[in-house]
């Protein structure tokens, strides 16, 4: 099999030919490294995807249900003896002495480690330019932005550097990178997939899901490494994730939130959404108005609500036990400079809105609101899925913007998440599918279920999927 | 004018309080869990051994690592709180304190905070605010020739101890007295003793106690402002610390000033209290509901196995003692707040001796001329005295067939050479009481010659004189006539 | 807009030194977000309960079971400074 037939496959689709003797896993893992390895060394040059790559191919291991499949991992999951550093300078040098459980489930389904991915730090961004390692740049136009935090993930697989890649999402930070490169993201219902050796951003909002090329592959994925974990109490018991077949979806009721789909959505976004709700229909699905009274104030709520668990989050990065410490003579100014060096800007920021947020005083008019409003948001989506089955709206309230524009305005940046933030708020299932073009950019659409739908929402996707037929050749490098 | 502790902290430790003042006290003890494991993960606790040997990803607070509660330490907190009457709590939720220290590696504490495991209850007068869990800080080690924090330059963090459960037992300000508090501080530590949650251990820190103290004019009802005591780390520390303290505040508020809120720390080798108050801002420690943790739900399984495990408590085999038994207050109280006392006492009475000893007779032996042979606080179990030796004992003293002087004597051997058989040693040292019969009667008539001034005050009505014809006829016999029966010879000889 | 002595407070109990430079941008970038957060307080949320958890798991506790830990060196190898013994800090009160 050439490079080039190979790149042409998906996870799914490889862990076949190696599966038929038609690829071995050597070979398919080899191309995919030294394609990673040529971005990594390429820095900014390319796409920067990585923060690091593989450098041999892996011992050959016992059959497994993905037959070597190569994955790119976010740099913020723990593997043993493997650089972790979340993109943040705090963590530099730092190798965890444990994998993350999501990352030891995927090997021991046969999956081997191809690149640690680049993230905005700590997973705290929408463009991918908050990282110690640079930005990433989006395959489709080098100028712009591949959306964040989980960008590397996405940029890797949309540019073909990786076959699958996995992310976590937050309020938007697997969907919202995905729709900007034109590939599938998925962030399952909360507690899907364990959240043990994922360093952690906003401990009640993280989650994490795949970033693949298609709706089969996001199944699979999911597939092998979800489930209860020991090592995680709000981990669930989740039914198992079938491989999705549908082609129709008669009789099913989508239903589009006004609030997710007028103001403040390009209109090229919205243009794209709506031809694919006609796709929908012609497929058999009735498309009906919902509402989500209180999604507006979903951003608002999460940004009160992330950055305060981050600011406890991230309390441990104190120069003791692992990472950059800066020298002082006494313990203060130990912790604050180490602090001070070690965060970024956007990280810094989002500890100060925390601690802020739950400092005596404010408690109850900012951390116990933002609470209530999370309540209320989930009753919306309660009400909301009495009447219809899914709700549909645009991933991204926009394309892939150009890189350093929204930089200087933390609060344009946090409105990337505007249609991604309510779903991780009621911890349900969304996932993201590229829906077409606007302005030879991709468009994503969001569907998001109840709890615990995952398996039947990868079923609406796929069958939406087939009918939209979307060709992403343009950004592969 | 305020005044806090720095200013002349040395404790008028011997004062009594003045009658116009009343101290107002509430005890928060910390008790390290007997569990295998620590509290958020599977490390295996700690006693001792090299630093940093007892870690793992989660109590080093590593980046990604999450916690998840020990079971048998929420049962374990159950046990207490059904000891002490609480109410338990169907959802309890754990919260985090942030606050930045070496010794807490993920720069907050897990522990709970609104809604904790337990609320209310009572153990003796003293009522019970409320229990809950949480996680002990590591240890911090303070490198320098003082080993004290001042004036060393670098510490050394052990994580061993990091992460060891506890339950935090918060009082109401009950207790009125140094002497009160270490008293009651004794009666939990028998009840967490015998409940088998902790190893109770102030010396090696498994009990700690700190101490809310504050004083108001007698009568009054509302609280003076409070200071918190720290680091009183023995019964004896306790008391003193509190003693001080509240003669120190005693001393400001008789002198027209005003106690300051603060926390202070006993040093007991100065026996001095001196103020904690940090160079660091005051504390907000921006509690709010850890997100890596679910409510802790209690159901009834989790519940009828807590009551099961629950062994009899002090207070309740008190009242046992009292009404099964018929022991008086205080002697019941005695044996069953030394539970070991109490467990001596019940086998004793459990070994079927004839004659059969009653039990308040045997009480006192157990607790009077036993215990006071022995070393202080030693179980008496582990001594040379069976329990039923002693039985057989008290049982031949109420049957009247040896003296208790003489019976006194045997338990001198027993103590030290041991033997089932405290009869044979009677028969051995010609201990057996004098009964009424001729042999005794001599004696008496002997002693009546020998002391015959007394013996005309004694017929001349003059009771007292009765003494040392007594006393004679106890050293002529060695101590194995009974007195009562020695006083009926005499005034039957003396013809009254 | 946020006050700076209020921002230096906050950046205290963060443990975040924050240099002269960067004091202006953080307060006013402080201020813009608060004042977007600002809206959900002109919601009526009376009687509203709270969330902390979206998960409905219970029974979620740990068999008090040992698991092995890491060894000395592995815990005591990616720290900026150690003894002998451990963790090497500059002391809390020096």
């Amino acid at each position: 099999m050439s490079a080039g037939d190979i790149l042409e496959l998906s996870a799914s689709a490889a862990a076949a030919a190696v599966d038929s003797g038609e690829l071995s896993a050597r070979e398919l893992f080899e191309t995919y490294r030294v394609r990673a390895a040529a971005d990594r060394d390429a820095g900014i040059e390319g796409l920067n995807c990585f923060t690091w790559v593989a450098d041999e191919v892996p011992a050959e291991a016992p059959p497994a249900p993905l037959h070597g499949v190569p994955i790119a991992i976010k740099d913020l999951f723990c593997v043993e003896g493997v650089p972790s550093q979340a993109g943040s300078r705090i963590l530099e040098g730092y190798r965890p002495p444990y994998t993350a459980s999501s990352v030891s489930r995927l090997r021991e389904a046969g999956a081997c480690l191809l690149a640690k991915t680049n993230q905005d730090e700590f997973a705290m961004g929408s463009s991918n330019e908050n990282s110690a390692f640079g930005p990433v740049l989006n395959p489709w136009d080098r100028a712009r932005v591949p959306g964040g935090s989980s960008g590397g993930s996405a940029a890797a697989v949309a540019a073909g550097l990786a076959p699958w890649a996995l992310g976590t999402d937050t309020g938007g930070s697997i969907r919202q990178p995905a729709a900007l490169c034109g590939i599938v993201g998925m962030k399952p219902t909360y507690g899907t997939v364990s959240r043990y050796g994922m360093i952690a951003f906003a401990s009640s909002l993280d989650q994490a899901g795949p970033l693949t090329r298609d709706v089969s592959d996001a199944a699979l994925m999911l597939r092998h490494m979800s489930g209860r974990d020991a090592c995680d109490a709000t981990s669930l018991h989740s039914a198992s994730v079938e491989p999705p077949s549908a082609r129709r979806l008669d009789g099913l009721r989508l239903g589009v939130p006004e609030e997710l789909a007028g103001e403040g959505i390009e209109a090229g976004v919205l243009e794209c959404c709506r031809s694919t709700l006609s796709l929908a229909e012609g497929l058999g699905a009735d498309v009906a108005e919902v509402r989500l009274p209180h999604a507006p104030h979903a951003l608002a709520a999460y940004y009160v609500l992330a950055p305060a668990e981050a600011s406890s989050n991230l309390a441990r990065f104190d120069g003791v036990r692992y990472g950059l410490r800066a020298e002082a003579d006494d313990l203060l100014a130990m912790y604050t400079r180490t602090r001070h060096d070690g965060f970024g800007p956007e990280v810094k920021r989002r500890i100060m809105l925390g601690t802020y947020a739950l400092s005596s005083g404010y408690y109850e008019a900012y951390y116990g609101r933002a609470q209530r409003v999370r309540t209320k948001i989930a009753e919306d989506f309660a009400a909301a899925f009495q009447s219809v089955d899914y709700i549909v709206s645009p991933t991204s309230p926009t394309v892939a913007f150009k890189l350093g524009e929204r930089t200087s305005d933390p609060l344009s940046m946090y409105l990337s998440d505007y249609c991604t933030v309510p779903m991780s708020l009621a911890g349900i299932p969304a996932i993201s599918i590229p829906c077409g073009l606007s302005d030879g950019l991709p468009v994503g659409l969001q569907l998001a279920g109840p709890a615990l739908s995952d398996s039947r929402l990868l079923d609406a996707a796929h069958a939406l999927e087939q009918a939209i037929e979307f060709d992403p050749r343009a950004a592969r490098v | 004018m305020s005044e806090n502790a720095d200013a002349g902290a040395k404790g008028a430790s011997d004062g009594a309080v003045p009658a116009a003042w009343e101290p107002v006290i509430g005890l928060e003890i910390h008790v390290q869990l007997a569990t295998a494991t620590k509290m958020f993960c599977g490390c295996e606790l700690s006693f001792g051994e090299r630093p940093n040997t007892h870690t793992c990803a989660v109590c080093l607070g590593l980046p990604g690592s999450l916690p998840v509660a020990n079971a048998r330490a929420v049962h374990f907190g159950l046990m207490i709180g059904l000891a002490l009457g609480s109410e338990l709590a169907p959802r309890s939720i754990f919260h985090r304190k942030n606050y930045f220290y070496p010794d807490l590696p993920k720069g907050y504490q897990i522990s709970q905070y609104e809604e904790p495991l337990c609320r209310g209850g009572r153990l003796g007068d003293v009522r019970i605010h409320r229990v809950h869990l949480e996680e002990d800080a590591a240890k911090l080690i303070h490198v320098g020739a003082s080993g004290r924090i001042h004036g060393s330059d670098a510490s050394v963090v052990d994580f061993n101890r990091g992460g060891t459960p506890l339950a935090e037992i918060v009082t109401e300000p009950d207790l009125r007295s140094p002497e009160q508090c270490s008293e009651w501080l004794k009666l939990l530590r028998t009840t967490l003793r015998q409940l088998g949650v902790s190893d109770v251990n102030m010396e090696e820190g498994s009990l700690r106690c700190d101490a809310n103290v504050s004083v108001r004019p007698a009568g009054a009802r509302e609280l003076g402002t409070k200071a918190e005591l720290k680091n009183m780390n023995s019964f004896r520390y306790l008391e003193r610390g509190i003693r001080a303290e509240i003669a120190r505040q005693v001393e400001v508020l008789q002198r027209g000033g005003e106690v300051v809120q603060e926390t202070l720390h006993y040093d007991p080798a100065s026996d001095r209290l001196t103020s904690l108050r940090s160079k660091e801002e005051a504390h907000d420690y921006r509690y709010f509901p850890e997100p890596d943790l679910i409510p802790v739900a209690i159901d009834e399984r989790m519940l009828a196995r807590a009551r099961a495990e629950l062994p009899e408590l002090p207070a309740a085999r008190a009242e046992r003692f009292q009404r099964q038994l018929g022991l008086s207050r205080e002697s019941a109280q005695l044996l069953a707040f030394r539970a070991e006392l109490g467990d001596y006492l019940e086998a004793a009475l459990a070994a079927g001796a004839e004659p059969e000893p009653p039990p308040q007779a045997l009480a006192n032996w157990v607790s009077g001329e036993l215990a006071g042979r022995l070393d202080e606080g030693a179980d008496p179990a582990s001594s040379r005295v069976t329990a039923a030796a002693l039985a057989a004992l008290v049982g031949l003293v109420s049957a009247k067939r040896v003296s208790v002087g003489a019976a006194r004597q045997v338990l001198d051997k027993l103590v030290t050479e041991g033997g089932e058989d405290p009869a044979a040693i009677i028969e051995r040292e010609g201990l057996a009481a004098l009964d009424g019969g001729e042999e005794l009667a001599a004696v008496v008539a002997a002693a009546l010659d020998a002391n015959a001034d007394a013996a005309e005050r004694v017929r001349a009505g003059n009771e007292k004189a009765i003494g040392p014809i007594i006393g004679t006829v106890m050293r002529e016999t060695k101590g194995r006539a009974d007195g009562g029966e020695v006083r009926r010879l005499v005034r039957e000889q003396l013809g009254i | 807009m946020i006050e700076r002595s209020e921002v230096l407070a906050v950046a205290r109990l963060a443990r975040l030194e924050l240099s002269e430079e960067e004091l202006e941008p953080m307060a006013r970038e402080l201020s813009t977000v608060l004042d977007h957060i600002a809206t959900i307080r002109q919601l009526d949320l009376t009687g509203v309960a709270p969330t902390s958890h979206v998960v409905d798991v219970t029974g979620a506790l740990r068999p008090d079971e040992p698991r092995p830990c890491l060894p000395r060196e592995v815990a005591l190898a990616q720290a900026p400074a150690v003894s002998a013994d451990g963790f090497l800090v500059p002391s809390p009160q020096a």
